[in-house]
């Protein structure tokens, strides 16, 4: 069982991400974390300085930074996304479709489970920028 | 109809798979309740006062002869032999073991249906016109934009946990036979310059707090209905209140935002969707387009029928409705016998719709969300016999719309958040104007029932409405007056204080006198009251 679930080649920051306030406030941090209430949006002018976002799940049923993930890799961030929190096995075949790479739950998954989870669908109806090619492009290619 | 290819079909069998290992973890104890409890209403499955409940998605209403005789077999094989249909077309079997549970959704598998979302807080089964493809009104059949949002929402990967349930209703006519502005998302198909496209309405609802959607946009190029959706659903996501459930629905963000900056914010949003190849090509909706096609209509059938029979003449006259073509009738099947409960069918009658819907009806039937059944395509040469049949299985009332068309919830009899009994009330009804022959006077006049204020039963859209609440530990049923969940959509108004059970049963009699007394020419019960106000019912039931 990992504590830290990563699926990253590059090295992770190793030191604690700091609040959307506080990030605005200050420009030398590189790892920030988004409450369900912030606005993933603020921080699409410094993504460039940005290596590690970690989205916060405090009850896994708010579903907030969902969106939140998908609104930075659609604005071409490329480092690390994490959630973190209440993040169960049962939603992270999901999350990875929202773009994110990284998982710290509060509860250690089960490496097996994860692995299940994660090669449960054989295809997807949507597109996200996670790159898989949805059904409805499988069928008329 | 629509039917799946492998994809659809693998998609399908992946959920069955998931959420067979899902309750077997719960029933092994390693998940809690609160974990399993929305995995498992992500698959249809709730815990009632006394069993599980599992609700089956049929997509848009429609279903073919196979389809509803897998609902038959299950009602036998898992249920105690019948299920019951919903408002929002589904339909729903009350007496369910969770153990059972993965095997009933892997039958429906074999069957192309399923039970994904058709609860949780996420995106449910689209809804659609139960007269989609023969009504003579509509512009084009709604169902395959109905399809092409099922795929989109299904296993959405932003939009599965979003503040509350999200309902949408695709229709394509004037004419509104689907309650589309009482939906989170109602979009109606519209024609503009001799182009196709959606008029979205957004935030509406019943439950605590009724609104009617407002217009968002009035016509939206049918190459970005889905991103204009997903816009719609993004701002939700990000901005519905999550502190309360009951201000969790996007009505209520609507509203308090207002609409014209809610719409701001999707537009907003949409402009940067419409960047991402959120669209499914062209192409995919012309594939699924090509899975409604008219059926092979004879078109030289006869258009008049034998009247003789004055029962057989009186259920043509209520029970069927234009269809495109002449010589042809959708013939509705009420599931509202006098003292029946609204909506339940035992497996024998599905079967026999199942029959009746292969032999005479190009293999399709539709569920209403007025919780009756229809047959769309009939000759009208084959309504005697059709009717012949519903006859001798106790299906033949002819009572389409009127007030023993009652829609109720299952209320206190079924349902943990029930304040009171609905079923009851219902066929006390039903048996008060059915004796005094009252039923075809008053024509048509739609009455509905909720147990409680969540409004399952549409009380506010009701002509009549009724809602059973809790006053000091008794039932106590209010009136509510003028609603309407057609193209003139409206709120029912409460009448004054609260009657019990057989006080409600003589308060509704009073308001049709009041209609009676009242109506000019060929009001109906809805247009008088218009026309009169509250004013005159009242004096009636409290003066």
């Amino acid at each position: 069982m990992a504590e830290l679930l990563r699926f990253r080649d590059d090295e992770a920051v190793d030191h604690p991400a700091v609040t959307v306030d506080s990030f605005l406030g200050q420009s030398n941090a590189n790892a920030v974390r988004i409450e369900p209430g912030d606005d993933a949006r603020a921080l699409l002018p410094h993504l460039d300085q940005v290596s590690l976002v970690e989205v916060n799940f405090p009850v896994f049923g708010d579903g907030r930074g969902y969106s939140a993930a998908r609104i930075l890799r659609e604005a071409g961030y490329t480092g690390e996304l994490r959630a973190v929190g209440d993040v169960l096995v049962d939603q992270i075949a999901l999350m990875r479709r929202c773009g994110f790479d990284a998982f710290e739950p509060d509860k250690p998954l089960d490496d097996a489970d994860v692995e299940t989870a994660l090669a449960r669908w054989p295809h997807v109806y949507q597109p996200t920028t996670d790159g898989r090619v949805p059904i409805r492009t499988k069928r008329h290619e | 109809m629509y039917r799946y290819d492998h994809y659809d079909q693998a998609m399908v069998d992946a959920r069955v798979a998931e959420f067979r290992d899902q309750a077997q973890r719960r029933l092994d104890g390693k998940l809690t309740e609160d974990q399993f409890k929305p995995l498992r209403l992500m698959n249809g499955l709730y815990l009632q006062l006394h069993a599980y409940m599992l609700r089956v998605a049929i997509p848009y209403g429609t279903l073919d002869s196979r389809q509803m005789r897998m609902l038959a077999d299950i009602a036998e094989k898992y249920d105690r032999g019948y299920g019951h249909f919903t408002t929002r077309q589904n339909i729903q079997y009350n007496w369910i073991k969770l153990e059972d549970a993965a095997d009933i959704l892997a039958d429906l598998a074999t069957v192309e249906m399923h039970a994904i979302q058709t609860s949780g807080n996420c995106i449910r089964n689209i809804s659609s016109d139960h007269f989609a493809g023969a009504a003579a009104d509509e512009l084009v059949d709604p169902r395959p934009y109905a399809e092409l949002l099922r795929q989109w929402s299904s296993f959405h990967p932003e939009f599965s946990y979003l503040p509350r349930k999200f309902k949408i209703a695709v229709i394509a006519s004037e004419s509104d036979r689907a309650a589309m502005r009482l939906h989170d998302i109602g979009i109606r198909i519209v024609e503009k310059g001799g182009m196709l496209g959606a008029a979205f309405y957004v935030g509406g609802g019943m439950g605590r707090t009724p609104m009617i959607a407002p217009l968002v946009r009035d016509f939206v190029p049918l190459d970005q209905l889905v991103t204009y959706a997903e816009a719609c659903l993004r701002v939700y996501n990000r901005h519905g209140r999550r502190d309360n459930k009951y201000k969790a629905r996007i009505k209520i963000l609507v509203h308090e935002l207002g609409a014209e900056e809610y719409t701001r914010q999707v537009e907003e949003e949409f402009a940067h969707l419409l960047g991402q190849g959120i669209e499914p090509p062209l192409a995919e909706l012309e594939r699924i387009k090509d899975f409604f096609p008219d059926p092979a209509f004879s078109t030289d059938a006869p258009t008049d029928i034998d009247r003789s029979d004055s029962a057989f003449a009186l259920w043509v006259d209520r029970n069927t409705h234009p269809h495109k073509i002449p010589g042809h009738a959708s013939a509705v099947i009420s599931l509202k016998p006098v003292g029946g409960i609204p909506g339940d069918a035992t497996a024998g009658q599905m079967r026999l719709m199942a029959n009746l819907a292969e032999r005479y009806s190009f293999d399709e039937c539709r569920v209403m969300h007025t919780q009756n059944v229809v047959l769309p395509h009939v000759r009208m040469a084959d309504l005697h016999a059709i009717w012949t049949e519903l006859e001798a299985a106790g299906l033949g009332s002819p009572n389409l719309d009127t007030i023993e068309d009652i829609i109720a919830c299952p209320g206190l009899d079924y349902c943990s958040l029930a304040n009171a009994r609905s079923i009851p009330v219902a066929q006390r009804i039903q048996e008060r104007f059915a004796e005094t022959g009252r039923t075809e006077v008053l024509g048509e006049l739609k009455l509905k029932i909720s147990g409680c204020i969540n409004a399952c039963g549409h009380h506010h859209a009701g002509h009549i409405g009724i809602l059973g609440v809790d006053r000091k530990g008794v039932e106590n049923y209010q009136l509510l007056l003028g609603g309407s969940e057609a193209q003139d959509t409206a709120l029912a108004k409460i009448t004054g204080p609260g009657f019990d059970e057989e006080g409600i049963v003589d308060a509704v009699e009073k308001a049709t006198d009041v209609y009676l007394d009242q109506r000019q020419g060929g009001e109906r019960f809805l247009d008088t009251y218009r026309r009169i106000g509250m004013t005159p019912f009242k004096e009636a039931l409290y003066g």
